[in-house]
């Protein structure tokens, strides 16, 4: 049988159902985010780190000109190398029919029986079958966006010859989950990753006997670093440009910033939710303690311990926390789910499923019934220790004084209307203080959270508007001398050409090194550019390194100090070169040198193996087909084609979660102002009617009463303003990506929407408040007491 | 109806204080009470506001503590008592009844009564105890939907439900009219003379205690007068 006190329990939710179902919403919305955002941070490491292990990825790579496989034995005598693979690694330029912009390839020889390192999973077709054949593997990536099948043929540009290739099977890579050339935009559109028969792949570049890329695995104790040294020892008579780790693997480096950013978003953003759900459902729970005092009284005069009592309220709270944690699984799930598949695109392993840890989903139903409960106890603690008697007395009335402006001699400026308001507000400072905090949270959970549109986008118009102005970027198969520049500004349609040389270096001051790209700038550049965060362009000095700061940290070098700089490459100088100036670049670790000083540097006369044009849009296509055709360019990149599909694959994303994020927001502002409006409501129901009954219009006693509101929402969403800021700061300090920082930007379009949302919110509230007010039974309410 | 018997005091106080301190200031809400309650009488309680009449009622109902002074029931001294052997002493022998009702208001009248059967340990079946307010047929009904008068006949049946030995009914009718006031007293009168319950009844109505076997006048918290009611009133004749 049911008890009373159950009856009462399912009454009282049944007439609280508005609050419950809006509190119960909140809960699911803090236990739905951090599922959803652990669960997809879960899967993707996961779904990393099987496929690493199934691929055998390696620990270190090194790429180098030309070694003879001779090299090998001295290789496999370096202590700490547990396995080591070569292979020949070439980037050609390709073609596919009617594609007019140019298409990167990077083939890659295919170890015997896909065995060994590097092992690659095959998804659709076959392995290469016949030995010297022209057939390749090609990366799913590319297969997808270009719409390749087992079959196809791709005109691939070999070593200055034109070869149809035939596609046999389409693969993934575990060092190609996300393949870019280098920018990090995705460019699955333009870069294609193919493997070969090696046999064949050598006989093209006339490799035979020999390779110029190896995989290394490192035994479980083996110092990296110590591995490192000797190979570069070991590899630099045959144009090593020094080894290096998982962490400047492009692809990784690309895949565990996400995973690392899933981390942070999953754990601040769903946390700030749970607690501002916990919150509310204090702030109801006091009040409903509150407002049932002399029924808790009369409880204890029939006999009910205060056992009995706590725990009917504990019911209460479990049922809606309950309900809230239900949905807040399944919107996990669904949340999760659909963020995984959001993840496919990007990166692709051969399995990717969407997993919860149970953990994830116990712990935060734990933190939400856990701190449901404590809020209880603590709620109603104080009524309970109330001796009866006491608690039957009604409480004292509430004692109303002069409101602060008042006090401060400002009552002449005030209409009665305005001066309730204030005092209403006055005499409850603590809870209109948590009702402001309440809205200034939602407020700061979206300025929080869709602030990455404004970063993404300043992000871009430094990147690619002030620092790469240029419309197409070529990169050379090899330093190339000066004639190279004439001959590209000739090609058609040029109508600004320049050239650099990136040369590739180990940096080294003290005991700390890295390998680093000097970029070599002409005076007067203006398709390549330093650009200061705060400062903008940056002046090359004429001597000297220009370095950025992330950099001079990695190397703990400030300006006037002196590094080593290791040739990698032709020459292979080791020169000290002072730094001259030192500055805040928005992502990477790189360095700029003057282009004759690092011509001097590199001791080979002017060489260069990068160049940007800005061109004759009337003639692009034109110019596109010649650079096709051009056999010693390895790349050309055209950068509207990327920052178009980057656009169109972010903007996706962005929207899905400004959505998610708002909804989530905007339930939380109503859960905090409808709660409080009817809790005000309720406290003030006799008060309400008796203006009523007074003569007031139903306009004139809403806008009392919705006034308070508005005045806390106008209130809230400047501080919400404020403590966006603050998160949004918190989440770029605490994401930990060594390559970039994101950029604190904030538009005032982010807090327009933000605080707009919270607005509609609270206008809706209020509405639904309204509806109640002008249906208050004033009959009713003048005959009972409360 | 046996008449009261004279020697068997059920509640006995003696030297009961009650000093509440507001602030800074102390107020003395009983300054020294002795008085019995004998079995099965019907007392009332006669006082101006303020005299300290409900503070007394909640001591004796172990509601409330003595700043000093014994308040016996029996054997034991419930003034003395701690919290969990005076919500003991309530649950098993004291039935309360409040000017405002204090019915739980998502509750039916019949689930109010049923809140308290469900903890007692002889209780009388809840319809019983309504009929015997003259309200089973507005069992099923919330207290939102009846009268103060119904409400607080609601009550009363809440409180005998249990069978108490003692009914303690602070103000009763002080929310009613007339009538229904009258309804409501006669209620009382009715379940002590035929349950035998002794009931406790304040009010600062003077024409109520023509009703009652003796009537106890407190003013400014001491005993100011105690008057034995050689006869009873009927309560159909009484005015006020
Ligand atoms: N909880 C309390 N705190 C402070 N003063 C109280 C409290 N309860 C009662 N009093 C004071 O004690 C005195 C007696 O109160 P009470 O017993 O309620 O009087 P009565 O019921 O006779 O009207 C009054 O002056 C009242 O203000
Ligand atoms: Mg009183």
């Amino acid at each position: 049988m049911v008890s009373m006190l159950d009856r009462k329990l399912g009454r009282d939710l049944w007439r609280l159902r508005g609050q419950a179902i809006t509190i119960a919403l909140v809960v699911a919305c803090g236990i739905g985010g951090f599922i959803a955002t652990h669960s997809t941070h879960d899967s993707l490491t996961r779904a990393r780190d099987r496929f690493y292990e199934s691929a055998h990825f390696p620990h270190l790579f090194a790429d180098l000109k030309r070694a003879p496989d001779a090299i090998t034995h001295t290789i496999g005598r370096i202590a700490g190398i547990a396995q080591f693979q070569t292979r020949v690694v070439q980037d050609v330029q390709m073609d596919l029919p009617g594609v007019i912009q140019p298409l990167s390839g990077r083939i890659i020889s295919l170890p015997p029986d896909n065995s060994g390192m590097g092992r690659l999973t095959l998804r659709k077709g076959q392995w290469i079958l016949r030995e010297g054949s022209d057939q390749v593997l090609v990366n799913e990536r590319f297969a997808q966006a270009r719409g390749l099948e087992p079959g196809d043929t791709l005109q691939v540009l070999l070593n200055g010859k034109r070869q149809a290739l035939t596609v046999a099977g389409i693969v993934l890579s575990a060092e190609y989950i996300y393949a870019t050339r280098g920018g990090g935009l995705p460019d699955d559109e333009w870069f294609a990753v193919l493997w070969m028969d090696a046999k064949r792949l050598a006989a093209a570049f006339n490799m035979e006997g020999g390779f110029n890329s190896l995989l290394v695995r490192l035994e479980p104790a083996a110092s990296e670093a110590a591995v490192v040294r000797a190979l570069d020892r070991v590899l630099e008579p045959y144009g090593g440009r020094g080894a290096s780790t998982r962490s400047e693997q492009i692809s990784h480096k690309i895949v565990s910033q996400e995973i690392e950013q899933q981390r942070v978003n999953g754990t601040i953003l769903p946390s700030i939710f749970l607690a501002v759900a916990v919150f509310i459902l204090n702030v109801v729970l006091h009040r409903q303690v509150a407002a049932q005092r002399e029924q808790i009284a009369a409880l204890k005069a029939l006999g009910y311990d205060d056992r009995s009592i706590v725990l009917h309220y504990l019911k209460l709270v479990a049922v809606i926390v309950f309900a809230g944690i239900v949905l807040g699984i399944a919107l996990g799930q669904w949340l999760g789910h659909y963020m995984t598949r959001m993840y496919t695109a990007f990166f692709h392993f051969p399995q990717f499923r969407h997993q919860t840890l149970p953990w994830v989903i116990v712990a935060s139903a734990g933190a939400a019934l856990g701190a449901a409960a404590l809020g209880t106890v603590q709620a109603i603690r104080r009524v309970v220790t109330l001796p009866p008697a006491q608690a039957m007395r009604p409480p004292a009335p509430p004692a109303y004084r002069p409101a602060l402006l008042e006090r401060m001699g400002l009552s002449h400026w005030t209409t009665p209307a305005v001066r309730m308001i204030v005092r209403n507000i006055e005499r409850r400072p603590v809870r209109a203080a948590f009702t402001v905090l309440g809205i200034a949270g939602s407020v700061a959970i979206l300025v929080s959270g869709t602030f990455w549109r404004d970063a993404v986008d300043y992000f871009m118009d430094v990147q690619f508007q002030r620092a790469q102005p240029g419309m197409i970027y070529l990169s050379f198969v090899e330093p190339l001398g000066p004639e190279v520049l004439s001959e590209v500004a000739r090609l058609p349609g040029v109508v600004r050409a320049e050239a650099y040389r990136s040369l590739a270096v180990r940096l080294r001051h003290g005991h700390l090194t890295y390998r680093a790209a000097i970029s070599g700038l002409p005076a007067g550049a203006r398709l390549q550019r330093a650009i200061d965060v705060d400062r903008g362009e940056q002046a090359i000095p004429p001597a000297g390194l220009l370095m950025n700061a992330r950099l001079a940290r990695k190397l703990d070098v400030r300006a006037g100090d002196r590094v080593w700089i290791e040739v990698l490459e032709g020459k292979r100088a080791v020169r000290q070169v002072q730094v001259s100036v030192v500055f805040d670049e928005l992502v990477g670790l790189n360095a700029y040198m003057d282009a004759a000083a690092l011509d001097r540097l590199a001791a080979e006369g002017p060489r260069y193996n990068i160049a940007a044009l800005t061109v004759d849009a009337a003639r692009r296509d034109e110019l596109l087909a010649r650079i096709k055709t051009l056999p010693r360019v390895s790349a050309g990149i055209v950068k509207a084609s990327l920052l178009e599909s980057f656009r169109s694959t972010t903007a996706r994303n962005l929207l899905f979660f400004t959505g998610v994020l708002t909804l989530f927001a905007a339930t939380i502002a109503v859960g905090i102002v409808y709660n409080s409006a009817r809790i005000s409501l309720a406290e003030r129901a006799w008060e309400l009617a008796s203006l009523r009954v007074l003569g007031l219009t139903r306009g004139e006693v809403s806008a009392l009463f919705l006034g308070e509101l508005a005045l806390m929402l106008a209130a809230g969403i400047p501080l919400g303003f404020l403590l966006g800021y603050a998160l949004a700061a918190l989440i770029v300090a605490l994401t930990h990506v060594e390559a970039f920082k994101i950029p604190l930007v904030i538009l005032p379009r982010t807090y327009a929407y933000a605080g707009l949302t919270v607005v509609a919110a609270g206008v809706l509230s209020a509405l639904i408040v309204r509806h109640r007010i002008d249906r208050l039974d004033l009959v009713a309410v003048l005959k009972t007491r409360e | 109806m046996s008449a009261p018997s004279r020697d068997e005091a059920i509640f006995v106080g003696r030297k009961l204080t009650k000093v509440y301190r507001t602030g800074e200031q102390l107020v003395h809400a009983l300054r020294g009470v002795d008085l019995e309650i004998y079995r099965g009488e019907l007392l009332v309680l006669l006082g101006p506001s303020g005299s300290g009449k409900s503070t007394l009622l909640n001591i004796l109902g172990g509601l409330d503590v003595p700043s000093s002074g014994e308040a016996r029931w029996g054997e034991h001294d419930i003034g003395a008592a701690d919290e969990a052997r005076r919500t003991r002493f309530r649950r098993e022998h004291v039935g309360f009844v409040f000017q405002f009702y204090n019915l739980i208001p998502s509750l039916t009248a019949r689930e109010n009564v049923a809140l308290v059967t469900e903890i007692a340990a002889r209780p009388m079946p809840a319809q019983e105890a309504l009929r015997r307010v003259g309200l089973a047929e507005r069992m099923d009904h919330f207290p939102s939907q009846l009268s103060g008068g119904e409400q607080q006949r609601v009550a009363i049946a809440r409180a005998i439900a249990k069978r108490p030995e003692v009914l303690l009914c602070d103000e009763p009718t002080g929310a009613l009219d007339y009538e229904t006031g009258k309804l409501v007293l006669k209620v009382i009168a009715d379940v002590n003379a035929d349950l035998g319950t002794t009931a406790v009844v304040i009010t600062h109505n003077a024409v109520i205690a023509a009703m009652a076997n003796r009537v106890l006048r407190l003013a400014d918290g001491l005993i100011a007068s105690i008057e034995i009611n050689a006869e009873r009133a009927d309560i159909e004749t009484l005015r006020w």
